[in-house]
C-alpha cells in the first residue's frame, strides 16, 4: 500500500534503530504527544527494539481520553433526549461519563449513530428535518477542519436542526503545562505529525527555546517513529536542545494548511478547556464563536448546568503527563481493563493503558 | 480542576454492562463469551456444551453426529458476493464441517418482518438453495414467523445443521498440541469489510466481495490426506485473533503467528488503515484455520491449494507450550506483541 508499506519496511527500520544505538551515549526520556503514535509504537513493538537508554513516555494526545467529564455527561444528557439523533466518532461510545456510556444510551432507546466524518452528520440532519441532529465535535487540531466544515455546510444548507457539542483541545498549551511542571521528566518531544499537517509548526520553536527541549515532527508508521526518535536523540546528544526537526516533511510544512486554519478561525475561537485527568488548561481549547451560537448544542439543549465531579480512582492524569506508566498503576490489568475501564487512558484504543493492555506490556 | 498541574486523576467508575444487553454482546468477542460462561453455560451445563466448540459432538448408536446452530441478522440483506440466505447456509455448514463432520441436513427458521417483499424472500431462498446444492446438503424442515413492521430487520434466519462424524475422527478446539502448524486458508477480512461498505454509512465504496462459501468439501479434501488434523475453526465474528485465542484457551497452549504470512487484500488493508481496524479482528465467512501435526502440513496445504476455497492456504504460525492461553504475533519489523480477543463492538477510531 502506497505510503504505508514502505514505512513498515523491516530492513529500513532496523537500519534506523542501529543508528540510534550508535548515537546514544546516555539515558533520555522522550514523549510522543499523540495517541495515534502511542498505538503505533506499541502495536508494532517499536519500543522493544530501542536501546534501553531511550525511555518513551506517553502524552495526553488521545482526544477521547482527555475529553472532560462534563462534556461527556452533557453529551449523554443530549443523546438521551427524545427526538435527538446523536452522532459521534466511534470510540467516544465507549467512554463512561458519570453514570453511563453511549452504548447504554443506545440500548435504552437513544438514537446514537457512529459517523466517520462530521459531514455525514450534516447529511443525517438534512435527511431527518423533524429531528435534532447533534455531532460530538471532539479532537485536537487534526479533526478541527472537518468539524468546522460540518458547521459551515449546515449553515450553507440553512439547516435549523443541526448543532455540535464542542470539546476541542490543542497540543501546544498541553506541552507548555507538561514542560512547566516541577516534576517534568520529558527531555524531548515527538510532535504529532497530523496536528502539524494542519497547523504547521510555527508554534513550537518558542516552546523548544523556552524549555530547552528539542522536538521532532513525526509520522505514524514504524519508520517515521524510529526516524523521529533518531532525530531527537541526535539533537539531545549534540546539545542542540532548542531545535525543531521536521521528520515528516512529506505531510508537514512550517505554515501548515492555511485554508484549513482559515476556516477553523472563522468558526472557532480560543477558550479555556478542561482536560480529563489533568484539569483546566487556560486557552487550551477551541469553542464556537458567538456568531455560530445557533449551532452550539450546549446552548440549544441548555446543558451547561451539568458540572459533574470526577472520583479519584486511577492515575490516568499522571500517565497522560508522562509521570507514570500504565504498569505503575495498581489497577492495571486487574480491576482496570478495556472491558471494565477505570480511566480514560484504558477506554480509547489510542489511550496508553489500552495500548499496553492490548499488546501485553 | 482549577489547577492543571496537580497530580492524580479523575476517573469514573467502570461500566461493566451487566444490567442490559448492548450490541457488543453480539460481536463474538469477550462480551459474548462472558454471556455464555455466566448465563448460558451454568443454566444448561452438560459435557457437549462445556467442550466450547462451535457445534456439539453427540454419541448416537453406531457413531457420532455433530450439531450446530447459527442465527443470521445481517444488515443489509444483500451485499457484494453474498446475502443473508447464502450466509445462513454456509455459516452452519461450516460450523458442522469444523467438527470434522460431513454435513447432511439443515433446518431453517425464518422470522419475517411485515412488509418484506416476496421478491426479496424468493431471491434469498434461491440463494440458500444454490449454497445448499454446492455444499451437498438438504434443508429438511423449517419454520416461519412474522413480526410487526418495525420489529425486525426485514428477515432473520436461523439454521441448524446436522452431520455425521466419520469413525476415528476427533477434531476439537481442545486438541491443539505444541509443535502443530497453524494453517489459514486464504486472505482475511473480506466479509466484514464488504458488509461494512454495503451499509454505506462510512462513506466509502469498494469492490471487495464477501468470501461467504461452504467449506465442507475443502475440509473433506484435507481429511482425506491427513488423520492428524487436531483443530478446525472458521474465524467468523471476532476474526482470526479471537478464534485463535479461544483455541489457545481451550487447549491450554500458546500460538505464535508471523504477521508477514497473514494475507490481507490491499483493498481490505486500506479500509482497515482508514478506519483504524485490525484485519485480525474482521469477520470471515469462507476461511478456515486448521491446526495440524507439523509433518502433515505440506501435504494438507498441497491438497487445499487444489480446491476452490483453499487456493491461497499457507502456514501462518505454530502452536507452542508457552505462553499458555496466549496468541503472540511476530511483527513485520521483528518485534513481538500479544494478540488479544475482541473486547466489545469494533469501532472506527477518531484519527
Amino acid at each position: 500500500m502506497k505510503y504505508v508499506t514502505e514505512f513498515r519496511d523491516a530492513h529500513l527500520v532496523k537500519g534506523v534503530i542501529e543508528e540510534i544505538k550508535r548515537t546514544v551515549t546516555r539515558s533520555w526520556v522522550l514523549m510522543e504527544i499523540c495517541g495515534g503514535q502511542t498505538h503505533s509504537i506499541v502495536r508494532h513493538g517499536l519500543d522493544q527494539l530501542l536501546p534501553t537508554e531511550i525511555e518513551l513516555v506517553h502524552g495526553p494526545g488521545c482526544p477521547v481520553c482527555v475529553t472532560p467529564l462534563e462534556q461527556i455527561d452533557r453529551a449523554h444528557a443530549i443523546a438521551s433526549m427524545p427526538n435527538v439523533i446523536f452522532t459521534s466518532y466511534g470510540d467516544m461510545l465507549r467512554v463512561p461519563g458519570s453514570g453511563m456510556d453511549l452504548f447504554s444510551i443506545r440500548a435504552s432507546g437513544g438514537d446514537v449513530r457512529v459517523v466517520y466524518s462530521p459531514l455525514d452528520a450534516v447529511r443525517i440532519a438534512k435527511e431527518n428535518p423533524t429531528k435534532q441532529v447533534v455531532f460530538f465535535a471532539i479532537g485536537f487540531e487534526t479533526t478541527a477542519p472537518a468539524n468546522v466544515m460540518a458547521v459551515i455546510h449546515a449553515k450553507m444548507l440553512g439547516l435549523q436542526n443541526f448543532s455540535i457539542l464542542v470539546s476541542h483541545v490543542r497540543v501546544p498549551p498541553a506541552i507548555r503545562i507538561i514542560l512547566g511542571s516541577s516534576s517534568n521528566r520529558v527531555q524531548g518531544f515527538l510532535l504529532a505529525g497530523h496536528v502539524c499537517a494542519v497547523m504547521g509548526y510555527h508554534e513550537y520553536p518558542a516552546l523548544a527555546e523556552g524549555f530547552h527541549v528539542p522536538m521532532a515532527i513525526t509520522g505514524f508508521e514504524p519508520l517515521d517513529l524510529a526516524n523521529g526518535i533518531l532525530k531527537i536523540v541526535r539533537l539531545l546528544e549534540t546539545g542542540r536542545t532548542t531545535e525543531i526537526d521536521n521528520s515528516y516533511s512529506r505531510a508537514v510544512t512550517f505554515e501548515g494548511n492555511l485554508p484549513a486554519q482559515k476556516i477553523i478561525n472563522q468558526v472557532f475561537m480560543e477558550c479555556d478547556r478542561g482536560w480529563r485527568g489533568i484539569g483546566v488548561i487556560p486557552a487550551s481549547g477551541w469553542c464556537l464563536r458567538p456568531e455560530y451560537n445557533n449551532f452550539n448544542a450546549e446552548i440549544r439543549f441548555d446543558v451547561t448546568e451539568i458540572q459533574p465531579r470526577e472520583s479519584e480512582l486511577c492515575i490516568a492524569g499522571q500517565i497522560m503527563q508522562g509521570r507514570k506508566k500504565p504498569h505503575d498503576c495498581i489497577a492495571f490489568g486487574k480491576q482496570c481493563s478495556p472491558e471494565h475501564p477505570l480511566g480514560a487512558t484504558m477506554v480509547s484504543s489510542e489511550g496508553a493503558c489500552a495500548a499496553y493492555y492490548k499488546y501485553d506490556r | 480542576m482549577s489547577n492543571p498541574d496537580i497530580n492524580g486523576a479523575y476517573c469514573p467508575v467502570p461500566l461493566p454492562h451487566n444490567d442490559q444487553i448492548v450490541l457488543g454482546h453480539g460481536s463474538g468477542g469477550k462480551m459474548a463469551a462472558d454471556l455464555i460462561s455466566k448465563i448460558f453455560l451454568p443454566a444448561f451445563d452438560n459435557p457437549a456444551l462445556r467442550a466450547g466448540d462451535d457445534g456439539a459432538v453427540l454419541d448416537v448408536p453406531g457413531g457420532q453426529i455433530a450439531v450446530s446452530v447459527d442465527s443470521h441478522v445481517v444488515s443489509p440483506l444483500f451485499f457484494p458476493g453474498s446475502d443473508i440466505g447464502h450466509l445462513a447456509v454456509c455459516g452452519t455448514v461450516n460450523d458442522v464441517a469444523m467438527m470434522g463432520a460431513r454435513p447432511l441436513y439443515l433446518t431453517a427458521g425464518f422470522i419475517l418482518e411485515e412488509g418484506l417483499t416476496l421478491d426479496t424472500l424468493i431471491r434469498i431462498v434461491s440463494s440458500m438453495k444454490a449454497a445448499a446444492n454446492e455444499a451437498g446438503v438438504q434443508i429438511v424442515c423449517g419454520d416461519t414467523k412474522v413480526v410487526q413492521r418495525g420489529k425486525g430487520d426485514g428477515l432473520y434466519i436461523t439454521t441448524t445443521g446436522l452431520g455425521i462424524i466419520p469413525p476415528g475422527i476427533s477434531i476439537s478446539g481442545t486438541l491443539a498440541k505444541p509443535g502443530d502448524a497453524v494453517i489459514l486458508s486464504g486472505p482475511i477480512g473480506d466479509h466484514g469489510i464488504s458488509v461494512l461498505a454495503a451499509r454505506g454509512e462510512l462513506g466509502f465504496e469498494t469492490d471487495i466481495q464477501s468470501d461467504s462459501a461452504p467449506l465442507n468439501h475443502l475440509v473433506a479434501a484435507m481429511m482425506s490426506v491427513s488423520p492428524n488434523i487436531h483443530v478446525l475453526r472458521d474465524p467468523t465474528r471476532g476474526g482470526v485473533a479471537t478464534t485463535l485465542n479461544e483455541i489457545a484457551a481451550q487447549s491450554q497452549v500458546g500460538i505464535i503467528l508471523n504477521e508477514s504470512d497473514i494475507q490481507v487484500r490491499p483493498a481490505v488493508a486500506a479500509v482497515c488503515e482508514m478506519l483504524g481496524f485490525d484485519p485480525l479482528y474482521i469477520a470471515n465467512e469462507g476461511k478456515l484455520l486448521a491446526i495440524i501435526a507439523k509433518e502433515d502440513a505440506s501435504k494438507v496445504i498441497s491438497i487445499m491449494k487444489e480446491t476452490k476455497y483453499g487456493e491461497e492456504a499457507r502456514i501462518i504460525g505454530e502452536v507452542t507450550t508457552n505462553p499458555r492461553n496466549r496468541v503472540l504475533l511476530k511483527t513485520e519489523i521483528g518485534s513481538t506483541r500479544v494478540v488479544d480477543v475482541l473486547m466489545g463492538e469494533m469501532l472506527p477510531r477518531i484519527c
